[in-house]
């Protein structure tokens, strides 16, 4: 919901931190509170969480922090949150491509509503996204008598996880696309268009060359948050070890039954996946700014 | 919904592109969300009357509104403060911190909320810290702040960010030449050439938090009338196989949050126009 | 005493000198321009005087009291900046009002005094507006309006007209010296256009690279460049690399270097020249319709110099052999200039000024 936050000329804001003159900034003993209380806010609220993690998933050693990954149950949840990434990311990832041209390349009326409909589960609760797989397939659901007649199993089963999933992280991709491509036009495609080069070609060639940072910038965050819903799935897994748990599922259920030294390794692995997708979130900003495509290319603000 | 009249272009895919993305939406996202209307809307006016206005179902949307509105206000601060201190300020480490902002978003909620459990719990290093104060951070309504605290700090950060950035440095020393101090220029120049995008983001925070569930249900400890947020109630009756009170719950939700989303779309777009109006 | 003056200023950033010794004064009441190539150095001499920068060394002094220490807010100074910085969310009222309220001013002396200066720049029935519902020129009067309200002791201007099309600034640089000669404050005001500072100022300060050029009236500056700087960046000129193939300079060393203004050169046929004697031999290269006159470019020697025809005149074409009387050069020789006449025409010797 927030994509579409204004473009940064990050230079300009660092020269001016740099050489503010004494009256355009506060006293330094002000300007270090701030500083401090920020840092010790950020502190407070994300660093010792992560330290936590850490601290408790190796509290009684490494040879039981190993030994909780190798668990036969912890490699299912594993398998199970691959599994529904690497069908929910490529599926939203497709959309998300298929949204952006058709919005950023045409003109046509509703594009505004399209855009607000793309929002929508943003706004919704992850409770409630799983929630509404349960009413059209779960056994009482719409589909539901028809579905066990037919022995399709949706709710308690992969598919209901791969539908919550893709629910919940519909928007990643094209929100992170629709405004770097509205910023850059069709000219180049036009032109690529008039000199006789096929759709898939343009887009090949011309389109995919301009967007392929906030591409996998979105991809980044799409599948960050595909590996690690809770909620929805929560609603939509039935909670079968070693069947239907995925990897924070999984770490719910040792932790309600106090093994938290193994909930906390297991969790370290979301932990990490959440490190690499804020380090290759910095690497895709940094390239960014490398490429000196300032303002319109700058990518607003990532949920 | 979109109408298909496109103007003249000699670019190709538009009809495939457009097919494309209105099945995909309406199958995934439209008719399921249609769905939980359409069940809500079977229940009859009175039976779902009886059931959003039932007292625990009450307490759960107070709670919710309330602790998620708490949050939002300690991240207005807070998240102001932060993204002040990152565009204004020079120090070590500053690209970190930059990054690590954004962590809740990327971080599984469900981690969050037993590593703040621990934290806060009265054994915890904070808790530890706390209870001696009389204090009970977990387990309690103050918890659930400090979980949507958690979730909601990027949303405020981001948002005040690049409107500060983009801020004109010659509007401060205009009002500097004209004899105003810092206090001054702060308050009467540059708070409100801010306020805009902190209301958006403090909304946004809001929207988030009011649906948030993974990182509270731990911490929360989800006693009726007291710790239990909506969410979570919903979950409650869906485990009680009672579809029927989990959707008219949703669906009180769900308009909120629609209502929410609609306001900060607004809100984000008046504060581009006026960024972009000279 | 002069009103404000500067000894010394100088100012680097990171190793590059913006302001390089720059001293200068400036009389009551009078319009100073300030005029020079951009990245001169003109928005840091400004900005120092406004005390929003802190020179590394130099003094400044205002009615003979240093003022180097004081802070921008008591200085008194009057800024206007060249994109106007107007408060975006406050309407004209408030926008001029901002610097009385910071005075403490009584609510109705507030009132009085902006609606005397909304008359005074012709903004009344505008206060209500808010800047992003004004024109250029309107947006100019009103930061013109708030920096004149606190009745400042100096009014600075950074590029006035720089924003604005070319055909109100006309109007507006008349408009701003009439303005400024009723309020009768001292104002330095920076520009990169001269034609503007002529226009404008009564005196005109030169800056290029963070030194002072030159400071005169514009008519001094014209007629007597101190510096080869100013005497190419003033008026237009030619580069004339071997003056002494030139007829009538000979008697220059050979190789010295000059700048020659087309007001200084006759080009035609000896019948229309008004000393043939002491014209020489050159080829037209080009020719160029100008509107009011031809432009023509010729060929003398090495040299290349460019001088005005009247349209009256009978036309002349790329290749013609002519005639160019050259009447007066700027000699240029160790970062001096001086003045040399063609010395067929009059006394042989040079007149170093
Ligand atoms: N804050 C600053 N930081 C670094 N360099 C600066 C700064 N301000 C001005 N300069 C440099 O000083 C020189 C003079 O700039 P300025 O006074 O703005 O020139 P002018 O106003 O004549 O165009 C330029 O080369 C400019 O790049
Ligand atoms: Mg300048």
């Amino acid at each position: 919901m927030a994509g579409a936050v204004p473009a940064v000329s990050a230079a300009r804001g660092q020269c001016a931190a740099v050489h503010a003159a004494d009256h355009l900034t506060e006293h330094a003993a002000v300007r270090w509170l701030l500083i401090g209380i920020a840092l010790l806010f950020l502190g407070l609220f994300l660093i010792l969480p992560l330290v936590t993690v850490f601290v408790e998933a190796f509290r009684k050693g490494a040879a039981l922090y190993f030994a909780a990954l190798r668990e036969k149950e912890a490699l299912a949840a594993i398998r199970l949150t691959l599994t529904t990434a690497a069908f929910a990311v490529p599926a939203n990832l497709i959309f998300g491509l298929a949204a952006a041209w058709a919005v950023s390349k045409f003109r046509f009326r509703g594009k505004q509503v399209l855009l607000t409909l793309i929002d929508l589960p943003f706004a919704v609760s992850p409770v409630i996204s799983g929630l509404v797989f349960v009413l059209l397939f779960g056994a009482r659901g719409w589909f539901g008598p028809w579905l066990s007649e037919h022995d399709v199993k949706i709710i308690f089963a992969l598919p209901g996880i791969v539908l919550a999933t893709v629910f919940v992280t519909f928007p990643f991709v094209a929100r992170e696309l629709i405004p770097l491509m509205q910023a850059q036009g069709v000219q180049e495609e036009e032109a690529a268009a008039t000199l006789g080069a096929s759709g898939w070609r343009i887009f090949w060639k011309v389109t995919l060359p301009n967007i392929k940072w906030g591409l996998l910038y979105g991809v980044i965050l799409c599948n960050a948050r595909a590996m690690g819903e809770f909620g929805a799935v929560s609603v939509v897994s039935g909670h079968v070890r070693g069947k239907t748990n995925t990897i924070p599922l999984h770490v719910q259920i040792l932790y309600n039954e106090y093994k938290f030294t193994a909930a906390f390794a297991v969790a370290s692995l979301l932990v990490l996946l959440a490190a690499v997708t804020l380090g290759v979130k910095s690497f895709i900003e940094w390239k960014h700014h490398q490429s000196a495509h300032t303002g319109a290319e700058e990518s607003g603000d990532p949920i | 919904m979109p109408t298909w009249r496109k103007s003249r272009s000699v670019l190709p895919g538009f009809g495939l592109s457009m097919g494309y993305t209105l099945v995909y939406l309406s199958l995934l996202v439209l008719i399921p969300l249609a769905a939980l209307f359409i069940k809500a809307s079977g229940l009859g006016w009175a039976a779902f009357w009886q059931t959003v206005t039932d007292a625990r179902v009450v307490a759960a949307y107070k709670l919710s509104f309330g602790a998620s509105l708490a949050a939002a206000l300690v991240n207005g601060v807070f998240g102001f403060l932060v993204a002040w201190v990152l565009v204004r300020y020079t120090f070590p480490g500053k690209k970190l911190v930059d990054a690590i902002v954004d962590l809740p978003f990327a971080l599984p909620t469900a981690v969050a909320g037993i590593a703040l459990t621990t934290l806060y719990a009265q054994n915890g290093w904070i808790g530890k810290l706390l209870v001696p104060l009389g204090i009970k951070s977990a387990y309690s309504p103050l918890g659930i702040i400090i979980a949507l605290t958690f979730i909601g700090i990027p949303f405020v950060v981001r948002t005040v960010q690049p409107v500060l950035q983009e801020l004109d440095r010659e509007t401060e020393e205009a009002a500097v030449s004209l004899g105003a101090y810092r206090t001054r220029t702060f308050v009467k120049v540059l708070l409100p050439q801010v306020l805009p995008a902190l209301i958006t983001g403090m909304a946004m925070a809001f929207a988030r938090a009011i649906g948030e569930y993974g990182s509270v249900v731990f911490i929360s400890g989800n006693m009726p009338f007291k710790t239990e947020i909506a969410p979570l109630l919903i979950m409650t009756k869906l485990e009680q196989f009672d579809y029927a009170g989990a959707t008219a719950i949703a669906a009180v939700m769900l308009i909120v949050s629609f209502v929410l989303l609609l306001v900060t779309n607004v809100l984000q777009a008046r504060t581009q126009r006026k960024l972009l109006a000279g | 005493m002069s009103h404000i003056e500067v000894r010394g200023l100088t100012k680097s950033f990171g190793g590059h000198l913006a302001a390089d010794g720059i001293s200068f004064a400036i009389g009551k009441g009078s319009l100073v321009g300030l005029l020079g190539p951009s990245g001169g150095g003109k928005t840091t001499v400004l900005r120092m005087l406004a005390g929003l920068e802190r020179p590394d060394s130099g003094d400044i002094t205002f009615e003979g009291v240093r003022v180097n220490d004081i802070p921008p807010q008591k200085r008194g100074i009057g800024l206007v900046f060249q994109n106007y910085a107007l408060f975006r969310h406050m309407n004209v009222f408030d926008n001029i009002a901002f610097g009385l309220t910071v005075q403490k001013r009584s609510k109705t002396y507030i009132r009085e005094r902006v609606g005397e200066l909304l008359e005074l720049t012709g903004l009344a029935g505008l206060a209500e507006r808010l800047p992003s519902q004004l024109s250029g020129g309107q947006r100019q009067r009103v930061a013109f309006a708030r920096a004149l309200a606190p009745q400042p002791q100096l009014l600075l201007l950074d590029e006035p007209f720089a924003a604005i099309d070319a055909k109100v600034r006309k109007e507006l640089r008349l408009w701003l010296r009439d303005m400024i000669d009723r309020v009768g404050i001292t104002t330095l005001f920076v520009t990169h256009d001269q034609e503007e500072a002529v226009e404008v100022a009564d005196e005109i300060m030169i800056v290029n690279r963070g030194r002072l050029e030159q400071k005169g009236s514009p008519e001094h500056i014209y007629g007597t460049p101190q510096t080869p700087f100013v005497a190419g960046f003033i008026g237009e000129s030619s580069r004339v690399e071997a003056v002494s193939e030139l007829h009538g300079f000979e008697h220059c060393h050979e190789g010295a270097k000059a700048i020659v203004r087309p007001e200084f050169i006759e080009i035609g046929s000896p019948r229309e020249l008004r000393l043939p004697s002491a014209s020489g031999q050159g080829i037209v290269k080009a020719v160029f319709f100008r509107g009011t006159h031809w432009q023509v470019e010729v060929e003398v020697g090495t040299n290349r110099l460019f001088g005005y025809r009247d349209l009256e005149q009978p036309a002349l074409h790329p290749g013609d052999a002519t005639h160019v009387l050259v009447h007066r050069a700027y000699l240029v020789s160790g970062g001096q200039v001086s003045v040399v006449e063609n010395r067929y025409k009059t006394d042989p010797m040079p007149v170093h000024i």
